[in-house]
């Protein structure tokens, strides 16, 4: 039986070693960043010392509510998720693409701008957000022009995962298949026990950095607990999406009244959107200097409960909040099946905790499909 | 929009009404900037900065400031009648500024409270933006609009065109700039989701809420945020006051703070 754990040989990291890892992968040349407390949420920052790690902290999180809860518990790892995943790394919120410029003799010309991003290790990743990066992967270099900004980024990217021992009451990445345990994209995952690290290599520069660190032998025991709390983690989640071709229900219901119903209570703010780390609609814009002789054409993050989104020919083809969400939903769950061939959510909760009203996308998909009628 | 003849500089003017002078620092922060500016525009009227010619002919003007006096309201129509484009600058100029919070009170027992000599004080009972009484060509809100939103109007207004303004909720501008939401996080109320980008989230960025300096958003819905407000045991008159800061007078602003209100004196009694 697959017991969700890696089929890679496994080591044990002891708790203690464990800022050998933060300097081997800082000897190699990669900037290191992992969780940290800052402004009453985990978030990614700088790493230099596992002193910075969130020692004992717990998440709760219930729809538009997040909030920080210490423990005695040893443990760096024994919360869910913060607002960000990967992608700010990635998909920066805002970056200049190209510039352009009126050359002496009248003439323009466009100049991109590319910049070589350091060698970044990411400690703290989840499977959720490993799975939002392979939906960025495909969306950003899969089509036919992969765009040269994400890729340099991610060439340089080193993921160091974590099996999820804690998640929230937000989560539900078991129903959408996509968690709590890592299973590939990674470099190195580490599941975490009181007293350390069982920790395995998912690629070639993952097992050169774990050759070298001080491991010792995993124990059955160890082995045991892992699996028994990775099971438990499982067995924690509520929330589910609704079975079912989401894709064709979704859009044969696009009159029902939920939508109504929902647009009562949503503010168009987009914040689902931005702390979704699937979501990747951007808005593009021309900043030309005072004197009108050059110009930095930049991108920065959008949304489709924003005006801009759906702009055309001189008025908003959905102008209201009820077009939004239903936007929003339609696409996430969706036609980006049709899309990417799989659905747009990787069941990290995160739309659902950010959310100021509190709106739960897995409660408005399970009320329009309850009584839903397709073929 | 640009229509002096080569060589001649387009003329410009800053205006100042009832404000604070906020919105003119940020021409006067600019730096160097100003300089180049000062290069490309004459500079026909800015009192703060030097020049003074209340009643010359311009080319573009930027009014600061809100109508309070009888007074202000001769002045503005004079400067409609010798502006070409007139824009309408700040929280006081676009929604009348935080002095509108007497467009709620009896400003004449105000003036009786506030000033030992009441009778020197000649002011109207409101306090207005300038689109209630001339026709303004362009609005930048916020208090006080950032730089780059002025910059950008008059680079526009050079090339002929109308600058691209966003009125993108803070929230938006908040997620980008990585702050943690005080709103899910601490449980503070926020104005973030029905107000205007510009300001970069400031308050946010420094876990506070929004005071709404930017105004109204597009496709608002202050009604779910005040029952979410409420839920998380604001009482009414709370509430009312979110609403009732920097852009208290703006239409949908002004509304939600009156059916709060409505609606409380309904339950009470
Ligand atoms: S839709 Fe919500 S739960 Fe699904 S991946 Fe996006 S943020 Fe996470
Ligand atoms: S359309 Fe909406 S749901 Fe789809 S990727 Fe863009 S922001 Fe996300
Ligand atoms: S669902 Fe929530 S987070 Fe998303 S736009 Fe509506 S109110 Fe904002
Ligand atoms: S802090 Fe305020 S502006 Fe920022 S996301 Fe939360 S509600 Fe929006």
């Amino acid at each position: 039986m697959d017991d969700g754990l890696s089929q890679q040989p496994r080591y044990f990291l002891p708790r203690q070693s464990f800022q050998s890892l933060i300097d081997q992968l800082t000897l190699q040349g990669f900037g290191c960043v992992g969780p940290v407390v800052r402004d009453a949420a985990i978030v990614f920052d700088q790493l230099r010392s596992v002193s910075e790690l969130p020692q004992g902290t717990r998440d709760r999180q219930e729809p538009g509510y997040y909030r920080l809860e210490n423990s005695e518990s040893p443990r760096w790892f024994s919360w869910a998720n913060g607002p960000q995943a990967l992608k700010p790394y990635l998909f920066p919120s805002r970056e200049v693409l190209w510039e352009g410029s009126v050359d002496e003799d009248g003439s323009l010309s466009f100049k991109e701008r590319i910049t070589e991003p350091q060698p970044l290790a990411v400690l703290g990743v989840r499977a959720c957000d490993l799975a939002a990066l392979a939906i960025h992967d495909a969306h950003f270099l899969n089509g036919p022009s992969p765009d040269a900004h994400y890729a340099r980024r991610r060439e340089q990217l080193f993921l160091v995962a974590v099996h999820c021992s804690h998640p929230a009451s937000t989560c539900f990445c078991v129903s959408t298949g996509d968690g709590p345990a890592p299973t590939c994209g990674y470099d190195m995952a580490l599941a975490e026990l009181d007293e350390g690290f069982i920790i395995d290599a998912g690629s070639e520069r993952g097992k050169r950095i774990l050759d070298q660190l001080p491991l010792v032998e995993v124990s059955a025991e160890q082995l045991d607990q892992a699996g028994r709390e990775l099971d438990a983690a499982q067995k924690a989640q509520t929330r589910e999406l609704p079975d079912g071709p989401l894709n064709r229900i979704l859009f044969q219901n696009l009159d029902h009244p939920r939508w109504d119903d929902v647009a009562e209570r949503c503010l168009a703010c987009g914040n689902c959107t931005s702390v979704c780390p699937t979501c990747f609609c951007a808005s593009e814009n021309d900043v030309p200097s005072l004197d009108g002789l050059t110009s930095e054409h930049s991108r920065e993050w959008s949304s489709c409960f924003t005006e801009g989104h759906s702009f055309i020919s001189g008025q908003a083809i959905r102008p209201d909040i009820r077009t939004r969400y239903r936007q929003w939903l339609t696409h996430k769950l969706g036609s980006w099946i049709d899309q990417y061939g799989r659905s747009g959510c990787v069941g990290c909760g995160r739309c659902i905790a950010w959310c100021p009203v509190g709106i739960d996308l897995t409660e408005e998909v399970g009320a329009i499909c309850k009584d839903a009628s397709h073929d | 929009m640009d229509t002096s003849p080569p060589g001649i500089k387009p003329r410009l003017a800053v205006h100042k009404f009832a404000s604070c002078d906020g919105c003119q620092l940020t021409f006067l922060n600019m730096g160097e900037t100003l300089l180049q500016l000062a290069d490309m525009v004459e500079l026909v009227h800015f009192a703060e900065a030097g020049p003074v010619a209340p009643d010359a002919d311009v080319d573009i003007a930027f009014i600061e400031g809100s109508v309070t006096t009888e007074h202000d309201l001769e002045r503005i129509r004079q400067i409609r009648s010798h502006s070409g484009f007139i824009v309408a600058f700040g929280a006081c100029a676009t929604a009348g500024g935080i002095q509108a919070l007497r467009n709620f009170a009896d400003a004449a027992e105000w003036v009786s409270a506030v000033y030992a000599s009441p009778e020197y004080i000649d002011s109207l009972a409101t306090s207005t933006p300038m689109s209630d009484h001339i026709t303004v060509d362009l609005e930048i809100w916020g208090c006080p609009p950032n730089r780059d939103q002025v910059l950008g109007a008059i680079r526009a207004w050079l090339y002929g065109t109308l600058p691209a303004q966003s009125q993108d909720k803070v929230c938006m501008e908040c997620k980008r700039q990585q702050a943690v939401c005080v709103l899910v996080a601490r449980g503070m109320p926020c104005m973030g989701p029905v107000t205007q980008t510009g300001c970069g989230a400031l308050c946010p960025s420094f876990g506070r809420g929004c005071y709404s300096c930017y105004g109204p958003a597009e496709a608002l819905n202050t009604d779910s945020l005040c029952g979410w407000f409420e839920g998380l045991g604001l009482l009414p008159a709370d509430i009312t006051r979110q609403f009732r800061h920097v852009s208290n007078s703006a239409p949908q602003f002004r509304d939600a703070a009156a059916n709060i209100i409505a609606t409380d004196a309904g339950h009470g009694h």
